[in-house]
């Protein structure tokens, strides 16, 4: 129990984190930070890189392989993407 | 690698995330924010990959080629008018990865017989839950913004019905996942019946309302890692997730309010469903809307000092913004100011109308918000609206019953003159006729946005 609680405040202050430093954010870099953000949330790869590598059965692997192929469209497409877009954003002469 | 080693990796990398967000908050220091947030990521994988319980990295590897190929070849290929689309797409496969991960967790750790806790299976109900509706609520916003379904709201009769008892059965589904966690067809029964939740809860949202679907799908693919993070008790992927899902629900506001609507009434309300009597487009148009010609506008143009250009998704449409910035170029030289005011629900993502003037290489400072642009239409010789028509209804200020009461407008009647380029009178997505229109300082130019501008560019330039 104790340890849910903890995880618990994590989750919770964290999102405090978020929304202070998301506020801050100007509506023209609303697309990029949306972006940049999903990027972001493509974390799951790292549970999806263990169960593609520990391999308890196939199930489970061929699970982590689906789950690493997703995740990693997410994190790679996301940032990427986010990358191209904020190159438009530089300031012209 | 020591658990601890590895766990302070997973702080340094949640830390470079947050570094990573907030570097987001300025077009300087954008670019650096996002590399940093990749930075982070690179580390956390890094790090996880060097678990001892890994057998075999082939499968790892193969999965992480595939997958930045085709991540890569999205985001190249994907243009800045597909953008929303993209996102939609990315969030969809952040939300069905974390279902696959939790499955796969949930299978692991019932074959090696240990004990599962009350975290455990909570966590992993919901990443099921929230996982599959992210997964197929995407897939179905994909679809609609593709333009491979019709974009406009699918309604039924039992509709809120329907999708209240296929709800309830996700939570019963859910709670029976966390009696008995070892029958694991319950687990994928809830993915499946979340699925079609996912999918029934995003068909009755029409193209006006795609902001606040993307930015809730985008938050929905932050909580579904979350919850992910709760099952594996990783609190990188909790801190991550959180940070995203509060990212979205950000966005979802600031889109709400744009509209003047609660999140609920563009969830399940549905736009011009209301009952609401309106003004018939004859009374509204008849006899006092002015056409004009390029050359009568390029005359307007010439002799303004301030030009402002409102840009709505029929800019998008048309790929106008190239020959806008063409426009500004010449009026610019001739010493025009010219701004862009955009409308926070201008297009089809927040923030989307922004991209696609950077794209045609608008500096970010000459793009002003609904906040920065109302003071300034009444010292405004003209205003061009182009592919723009709810945002700037003045019927939001006027008439409390329309269905856009109280939405907050771009004020361009305001403006000395207001030029309104579109196709034809139609309306927009509310349905309602445009006063605006009709009123003494606003001509109408009557054609494709890309071409009007082109024209408009043709008739400065003969002019001099």
């Amino acid at each position: 129990m104790d340890g849910l609680v903890t995880t618990l405040t994590i989750f919770v202050l964290a999102i405090y984190v978020g929304v202070e430093v998301i506020v801050k954010v100007p509506p023209t870099l609303h697309t990029p930070l949306m972006s940049g953000s999903n990027a972001i949330s493509g974390i799951t790869l790292v549970g999806a890189v263990l169960s593609a590598g520990v391999q308890h059965n196939t199930l489970t692997t061929v699970l982590g392989f689906v789950a690493v192929v997703f995740a990693t469209i997410n994190v790679v497409g996301g940032f990427m993407v986010t990358h191209r877009m904020l190159h438009m954003f530089r300031r012209k002469k | 690698m020591s658990g601890a080693i590895v766990n302070l990796a997973y702080l340094v990398a949640s830390i470079l995330f947050i570094v990573g967000l907030k570097g987001l908050g300025h077009p300087r220091t954008a670019v650096r924010g996002n590399l940093i947030g990749a930075v982070g990521m690179l580390l956390a994988v890094l790090i996880t990959v060097t678990d001892q319980h890994i057998v075999s990295y082939q499968v790892m590897l193969a999965g992480v080629l595939v997958g930045s190929a085709a991540g890569a070849l999205l985001s190249e290929k994907t243009p800045m008018t597909g953008m929303p689309q993209m996102v939609a797409l990315l969030n969809g496969f952040g939300g069905g990865a974390s279902t696959l991960v939790a499955g796969a967790a949930l299978v692991e750790e019932l074959g090696r017989g240990s004990e599962l806790s009350r975290q455990f299976t909570i966590a992993t109900a919901a990443s099921a839950l929230i996982g599959a509706v992210t997964f197929w609520g995407s897939l179905v916003a994909f679809a609609k913004l593709q333009e491979m379904m019709s974009g406009n709201a699918v309604v039924f009769r039992g509709q809120h019905v329907l999708n209240a008892a296929v709800a309830l059965a996700c939570v019963g589904l859910g709670l029976m996942v966390v009696a008995s966690p070892e029958a694991t067809w319950n687990y994928w029964l809830l993915v499946a019946v979340s699925s079609v939740l996912g999918v029934l809860t995003t068909i009755p949202i029409g193209g006006a309302d795609m902001p606040v679907v993307i930015s809730l799908l985008n938050s929905y693919s932050g909580l579904a890692g979350a919850a992910t993070g709760f099952v594996l008790n990783n609190n990188m992927l909790i801190i991550a997730g959180a940070l995203v899902g509060a990212s979205g629900i950000i966005l979802c506001q600031v889109m709400c309010r744009a509209m003047n609507r609660s999140l609920s009434n563009v969830l399940f309300g549905g736009l011009g469903a209301a009952s609401f009597e309106k003004m018939s487009e004859d009374t509204v148009y008849a006899g006092k809307v002015k056409a004009s010609s390029p050359e009568e506008v390029s005359m307007l143009l010439e002799n303004a000092r301030r030009v402002i250009v409102v840009p709505g998704y029929g800019m998008a449409v048309s790929q106008a913004q190239h020959a806008l910035e063409a426009l500004a170029r010449l009026l610019e030289d001739r010493g025009t100011e010219v701004l862009y005011a955009i409308h926070p629900v201008a297009g089809r993502m927040p923030g989307h109308m922004n991209v696609l003037l950077a794209e045609a290489d608008v500096p970010y400072d000459r793009m002003k918000d609904l906040d920065e642009s109302n003071p300034l239409f009444p010292q405004t010789d003209v205003v061009i609206v182009i592919g723009a028509n709810d945002v700037v209804n003045p019927v939001a200020r006027t008439d409390p019953k329309s269905p856009i009461a109280g939405m907050p407008i771009m004020d361009v009647d305001k403006a000395r003159v207001v030029v309104v380029i579109k196709r034809s009178l139609s309306s927009g997505f509310a349905g309602i006729p445009n006063p605006l229109f009709a009123a003494d300082n606003t001509v109408m130019l009557f054609a494709d946005g890309r071409k009007a501008v082109n024209d408009l560019v043709f008739a400065l330039k003969e002019a001099r």
